[in-house]
């Protein structure tokens, strides 16, 4: 017994660290696995508030950037109200299903290989997990943690992010990934080899999933080739929005949700 | 013993702001990042309480990562850095760390930039490695770590030389 204190008093730093760095891998492993990195995130109220008063004073540089995105959606949504016949997805039997909350961004990061946004409305505006998240030009992500004011999203550019993809002009779908190089450009995998692909070709939101509706844009095709199966596409896609640069964005809640992962799930 | 101690709280507070507010912002050519916020390990006074300093680092890791949204890779690598310090301090300092008499405020700047340079290499490996967490991505994590290093190193020289007190 004695001999066993000594041993723990002798090597007492050695054991701390051994013990810290073990925690620390925990948190990483946790970090990997989608909706369990409860307690290391940056949508709580320490971090969102002093997030918060940075954005508040940062805004201000922006402010000619932000003006002159808002004049392109006002002018788009102008020319759908002048021309009727211009059919656009979003439309009415949309603005049923979906309630579109906006919301600001706090913080971003697009450089490393997990990258997630903060914004700031949590549950207290009735934003909970699983919500997609985009703004005018297209798709941004989906959230993964919430707290009472704030909610952290996770990113397209994310290597744990999976996303439904489909062709703009078929059905063929696929699933959309990130690997972790450029934040311009994402990746499409798993997309048949039937399916009439071109360099150019606009990819949107599949709606075979219940986050997103159908036809939200994503981005446009720069390169393809076939994996190593010769049965699939691996397309590389270029982002409509500038992950860079995104000042608000748009939560979309399906009011269906419930109703259809009950008919999806009937043992539960 | 007070101002150490102080001084030692308002170094960690500080160099955790401005790492999450303004150099987690720098995305130089779109990944490189810099880290000075391991001068709190680099300059930790020598004769210490071993446990203690372990700790601190350990949470100095991990506030940057809660802001970062990182898991726990910079906890992960700082608390590694705190461990195995004394071995880079041996290495570039030789025989004065063994006395125990050296200041890194007043050491030489070769000898400082060796120390600064070895530690900050190990940090950033580490960092990155448990970053991107896949073998087969090496060439991004040497790529990231080497050009995030030079960055580190530059800025936390010019650190120590700027916030340093004239010697009289």
């Amino acid at each position: 017994m004695q001999q066993i204190v000594n041993f723990f008093l002798r090597n007492k730093n050695f054991l701390l660290y051994l013990f810290l760095l073990f925690l620390s891998l925990v948190f990483i492993v946790q970090s990997h696995s989608y909706h369990q990195s409860k307690f290391i995130n940056s949508a709580n109220f320490l971090t969102g508030g002093i997030f918060s008063g940075v954005n508040n004073i940062r805004q201000y540089f922006n402010l000619r950037e932000e003006n002159q995105q808002l004049l392109q959606e006002n002018n788009r949504l102008k020319s759908l109200v002048f021309n009727d016949e211009d059919s656009l997805v979003i439309d009415t039997t949309l603005a049923k299903k979906y309630n579109i909350v906006p919301a600001k961004v706090y913080k971003n990061s697009y450089s490393s290989t997990n990258n997630y946004l903060t914004i700031n409305k949590g549950k207290r505006d009735s934003i909970e997990e699983d919500l997609g998240v985009i703004t005018s030009k297209g798709i941004i992500g989906i959230i993964d943690n919430t707290s009472k004011g704030y909610a952290r999203v996770m990113t397209v550019l994310n290597s744990n992010s999976r996303i439904n993809a489909q062709l703009k002009k078929s059905d063929h779908f696929g699933t959309l990934m990130w690997d972790g190089k450029s934040p311009q450009i994402v990746q499409l995998v798993d997309l048949p080899k039937q399916a009439p692909i071109m360099e150019g070709d606009t990819i949107t939101t599949g709606g075979r999933s219940i986050i997103f509706p159908k036809g939200i844009p994503i981005g446009s095709v720069i390169s393809l080739s076939l994996d190593e199966t010769e049965n699939y596409y691996l397309v590389n896609i270029q982002l409509f929005n500038d992950m860079t640069s995104i000042g608000h964005v748009h939560v979309i809640k399906n009011l269906d949700m419930k109703e259809i992962e009950t008919v999806n799930n009937p043992d539960e | 013993m007070n101002s150490i101690i102080s001084l030692n709280i308002s170094r960690f507070l500080l160099l955790v702001l401005v790492q999450v507010i303004v150099l987690n912002n720098i995305n130089f050519l779109g990944y490189i990042n810099p880290y000075p916020y391991i001068l709190f390990i680099l300059l930790y006074p020598i004769n210490n309480n071993r446990a203690l300093f372990i700790f601190l680092s350990f949470m100095l890791g991990l506030t940057i990562d809660l802001f970062s949204d990182s898991g726990g890779v910079h906890a992960a690598a700082s608390v590694t850095l705190a461990y195995i310090r004394p071995v880079f301090l041996k290495s570039s300092f030789g025989t004065m760390y063994e006395h125990q008499t050296i200041k890194i405020s007043s050491a030489e700047i070769g000898q400082r930039l060796t120390y600064f340079s070895i530690a900050t290499l190990i940090h950033h490996i580490i960092l990155f490695s448990f970053e991107v967490f896949s073998a087969s991505k090496i060439l991004l994590i040497i790529k990231k770590s080497l050009f995030s290093s030079i960055f580190t190193i530059i800025l936390c020289l010019i650190i120590t030389i700027l916030f340093s007190r004239k010697p009289k």
